[in-house]
């Protein structure tokens, strides 16, 4: 179990720009005012930020990745979510198999 | 009636134990890679325990280097989640119950599934800090424990795109988005959250395509729906 100190203090870096970036929110929301169009954008961040962050994986990787992420989202709107995931993994590895 | 406390702490461990489940591959990996790089498991648990936000920290093991150098890492670690400061302003909206003190705590487990599921719970009943943190300190608690194991168990678990696992935190994220499906407003978002992403990849390095996208989508929701806001008003 070795702790070396430049990783000490990279991880410390990195741990407290993480937590300025998630209370950075309420002093956002501290000045702005809650207009109905500003409500409506904040009502919109989880389905933007999620898809932007999936968007390289499943629409710039290739077809086999495309398609698995069309499967996945079709069984999201009938599965659980654990099985969800298994359609998701083992369509992935199935069309990387397939087509690459 | 108020639910207790601890009722509210169960449910939400109830909740977010089956995404707990379906990251473990991903964790295992994580610990996995970073023990090639040379970070002994003391230290994947310290990343863990003080970072707490999965891509940043693959991102971090990916440019790793001995001594590690500090500013890069910080900085890569705030650009990669920026993302944050969108979604706390989102979820704040709905910490009314919350206290001072509690919201500085609870933001400090707002990982992406704990803050989709959080914001899942806001759109069809209160958020309770103890809601929050049953989903907070069981992932929390799980990402550490499968990470350092990971970094225990070493090489020996292999390439993660062999098994697929590469895609779970995708597969997560889809199921995430479809839980928020509301009709075709919800498809713009989409649409333009997607296709600013994708170009802003395709020109930009590093992680900005994630606010870009973002951005996008927030400001494709704001044009649509506050008409909706709106009609309901009138």
């Amino acid at each position: 179990m070795t702790l070396s100190l430049p990783t000490l203090y990279a991880v410390l870096a990195m741990g407290i720009a993480t937590y300025l970036t998630r209370i950075a929110g309420l002093w956002v929301l501290r000045h702005v005012t809650l207009t109905p169009r500003v409500r409506a954008g904040l009502d919109a961040v989880p389905v933007a930020v999620l898809t932007a962050v999936i968007t390289p994986m499943v629409f710039m990787t290739g077809p086999a990745e495309a398609l698995a992420g069309l499967a996945t989202a079709l069984a999201a709107f009938r599965l659980p979510i654990l099985a969800v995931v298994a359609v998701g993994v083992v369509s992935v590895v199935g069309l990387r198999a397939l087509i690459g | 009636m108020r639910d207790s406390w601890a009722s509210e702490f169960t449910r939400g461990v109830a909740t977010i134990l089956p995404v707990a489940v379906a990251v473990t591959p991903f964790a295992l990996i994580f610990g996995a890679l970073a023990a090639q790089k040379g970070l002994s498991p003391l230290e994947v648990g310290l990343m863990s325990g003080l970072v707490f936000a999965g891509a940043s920290q693959f991102v971090a093991v990916d440019i790793w280097q001995h001594p590690a150098p500090w500013l890069v890492l910080g900085f890569t670690a705030l650009t990669i989640n920026l993302r944050h400061v969108m979604m706390g302003a989102s979820i704040a909206r709905h910490m009314g119950r919350f206290g001072a003190a509690s919201r500085y705590v609870s933001l400090y487990f707002l990982a992406d599934e704990i803050w989709a599921l959080a914001e899942r719970r806001a759109s069809a009943a209160t958020l309770t800090p103890g809601y929050f943190l049953g989903l907070g300190v069981t992932l929390y608690l799980g990402w550490i424990g499968l990470t350092v194991s990971g970094a225990l168990a070493g090489s020996a678990l292999g390439d993660p795109e062999r098994f697929g696992f590469d895609f779970v935190f995708t597969a997560i994220f889809i199921a995430l988005i479809v839980g928020f499906w509301r009709g075709y407003r919800t498809g713009a978002i989409v649409a333009a959250s997607a296709a600013v992403a994708a170009l802003t990849h395709l020109l930009v390095p590093g992680p900005w395509y994630i606010l870009a996208g973002g951005l996008a989508g927030i400001a494709t929701g704001a044009a649509f729906m506050a008409e909706d806001v709106e009609e309901q008003a009138a």
